[in-house]
């Protein structure tokens, strides 16, 4: 789908939307009808999700980390379908089997989220080849954190993107944090993009919070990509909250949470919005109307059924193939004896 | 009929493939100017050129990776780890993407991806290069796993590899390369997923796969000469595992032996002689054994290699055995 991302009214409602569908998640945790509590906020991180998302295209594809609801959420995502798969049931986008961590819509070009860091990486090389092979004129992008920077399938994959030029872009949004490791205390070589430039990509380091710049970043990015030019960009922004939503992040110390928490891409844009004449009470609809959204897909999670058990044993392998066997199945077949 | 080595037919599958498809293309270390480690593709750049035979950097994970992109995107992708004994470098790839995308993701998309590789001893390899790693495949849910033992199959089983909807990892003998057969292409062969009844026999079942079905065949063949006819079976694919050509054939002899290269611990052998047990139970007059790998690393030294792996007289002596 194409949306109007030019102006920055769109663009602070689109990461409006994040910044709420991600507080549902965790309401939807407290609640405790979310499936499991491994459930990763990207709350301050919503500049990088939709300054990048605006500069792709239809037919463009992507892979995200684990930290992904707010990438997904910025190239179109359905909202009630995303909280449903949270939640682990029959109506989202996996069917209850990916969650959180596995969501992905090959309609929407999201190849998936990954719980490996780094994991997801390498395929947008191969989608990007195939792209550039089948003259779609697509890009790929990856999506990861600070934490990959340190995984070595990341530099494979910058390898031979740039050495096939291939029309590839990989995206660090650091947060800063990778669980309860800061960024200094992974690498001596925080300045991230020299890397980048070291495998002959183009590449650049953003700060997060302001999204017209990393809008404008990405563009430079991604349009150098799309006529072969591979390239990397890191937008530095803060993880509000902890790793995950159990996480009270007692290994950071409070004036750096408060410090980080000034960072806030949100606040900044509204308060950017007001300085250029935007009525406060526009504002507040709008807010309103994405939290009756968000609202919403909490209730059609809550509302929705479970996969069936007779899903189990379905999509190992492709339609049509065999299913495994069940074990239960298998001994009541093996203790049948005459 | 003509005459071709597994080499070479597992060249000309790939050659076939290619013509028919327009989307196969091959991706791995060396396998283009190079022709491959141990020749397999061959010539095929100057046919298909160099997008086709992609040389890639010493990359394994992500070889495999792109693959997994590529056959996401459209594309059948047949990525080539130069040897098994590097299937840890891609473990993530293949263990943690390639096998589970179809699932997590809830029947959305395949990856239909071939990942053709090679194993086992008799070269004084070492340690890193020879083993045999089946199942860490077969462990893995997801994965499609054949294993070919004959020129025929060489051919066959990796075209019907690039027909397949999910990923298959193809594990070639380097021992095999260079075994020539007078082969008709032509003629029929078992479907995918079928075992092959190598050599009928009724009073043991020998299970195996790979180079080890000539070993057992070798083996059946001293034995008949002593009155001891041994059937033996070459399961051509791990996962699909086809078990209705082994059942019948243990009710019947009573007697069954599981012959595979890979470490006797937890490996295929052993997971073959837990089925035929259950299964076979009522049936079975002696223990199902398994003639397997040592459990320990293999040795450069051609004489410790080749003691650590089942041979034609280890068959034959367990056989006589088991028969007495």
């Amino acid at each position: 789908m194409t949306r109007d991302n030019n102006g920055l009214g769109d663009l602070f409602r689109e990461m409006l939307r994040i910044r709420i569908f991600e507080e549902r998640v965790g309401e939807l945790f407290v609640r405790g009808e979310s499936a499991g509590s491994m459930l990763h906020l990207s709350i301050g991180e919503e500049s990088a999700a939709v300054g990048v998302c605006s500069a792709m295209k239809d037919g463009d594809t992507f892979t995200t980390h684990h930290r992904g609801h707010g990438i997904f959420l910025a190239r179109g995502a359905n909202p009630d379908r995303m909280m449903a798969e949270i939640a682990g049931k029959e109506t989202g986008y996996c069917g209850g089997k990916g969650g959180s961590m596995h969501i992905a819509d090959m309609g929407l070009g999201h190849l998936g989220a990954n719980a490996i860091v780094g994991g997801g990486i390498p395929a947008v090389v191969g989608a990007a080849l195939a792209a550039k092979r089948q003259g779609t004129g697509a890009i790929s992008v990856a999506f990861f954190g600070d934490g990959a920077m340190q995984q070595g399938i990341l530099y494979e994959a910058m390898n031979m993107a740039a050495l096939w030029d291939l029309p590839a872009v990989f995206v660090c949004i650091n947060n800063q944090w990778g669980m309860g490791t800061r960024i200094d205390q992974a690498t001596k070589s925080t300045d991230l993009h020299v890397r980048a430039k070291a495998f002959g990509l183009k590449a650049e380091t953003v700060d997060g919070l302001d999204v017209r710049e990393v809008q404008g970043a990405a563009t430079r990015i991604l349009d150098a990509a799309r006529v072969g030019r591979p390239g990397f960009l890191a937008v530095d922004c803060y993880r509000f909250y902890g790793h995950a939503r159990k996480d009270k992040s007692p290994y950071r110390d409070e004036t750096e949470e408060a410090e980080g928490r000034k960072r806030d891409p949100v606040a900044f844009a509204r308060a950017a919005l007001t300085e250029s004449g935007k009525a406060e009470a526009e504002l507040a609809d709008m807010e309103a109307a994405i939290a009756a959204e968000m609202d919403a897909s909490i209730d059609y999670a809550i509302g929705s059924d479970e996969p069936p058990l007779e899903a189990m044993f379905r999509d190992v392998f492709a339609p049509g193939e065999p299913e495994p066997e069940p074990v239960a199945a298998r001994l009541d077949r093996v203790l049948a004896r005459e | 009929m003509e005459s071709l080595t597994y080499r070479e037919a597992l060249g000309r599958a790939l050659a076939d493939a290619m013509r028919e498809d327009e989307s196969v293309f091959v991706l791995g270390e060396e396998v283009g100017r190079y022709g491959g480690a141990y020749g397999v593709t061959k010539g095929l750049i100057e046919e298909f050129g160099p997008e086709r035979l992609l040389d890639t950097p010493i990359s394994e994970a992500g070889i495999v990776g792109a693959a997994v992109g590529a056959a996401m995107a459209g594309m059948r992708p047949v990525a080539e780890l130069m040897y098994i004994d590097f299937i840890g470098m891609t473990m993530d790839q293949l263990g943690n993407q390639a096998a589970k995308i179809r699932y997590m993701f809830g029947g959305q998309i395949g990856v239909p991806m071939v990942l053709r590789t090679q194993g086992g001893t008799g070269r004084s390899a070492g340690a890193q290069h020879s083993q045999s790693l089946e199942a860490y495949v077969m462990h893995t849910p997801g994965l499609r796993l054949a294993i070919p033992a004959t020129v025929a199959d060489a051919y066959h089983l990796l075209r019907a590899a690039l027909t397949q909807p999910d990923p298959v990892v193809f594990i070639e003998h380097k021992a095999l390369y260079a075994m020539k057969a007078e082969v008709d292409l032509a003629a029929p062969v078992p479907d995918w997923g079928q075992a092959a009844l190598r050599r009928e026999g009724g009073d043991l079942v020998i299970v195996s796969y790979s180079r080890q079905v000539h070993y057992a065949l070798e083996a059946a063949e001293a034995l008949a000469g002593e009155g001891i006819e041994a059937a033996v079976v070459d399961l051509r694919t791990l996962n699909p595992l086809d078990f209705e050509t082994i059942r019948p054939l243990v009710e019947a002899a009573g007697r069954a032996m599981v012959v595979s290269e890979g470490p006797m611990t937890a490996g295929v052998a052993a997971e073959l002689a837990a089925r035929i047990s259950e299964e076979c139970f009522d049936y079975l007059e002696d223990p199902v054994v398994r003639v397997a790998g040592e459990d320990i690393p293999i040795s450069v030294s051609t004489a410790l290699e080749t003691a650590s792996v089942p041979t034609p007289e280890l068959i034959a002596a367990t056989a006589r055995r088991l028969c007495r």
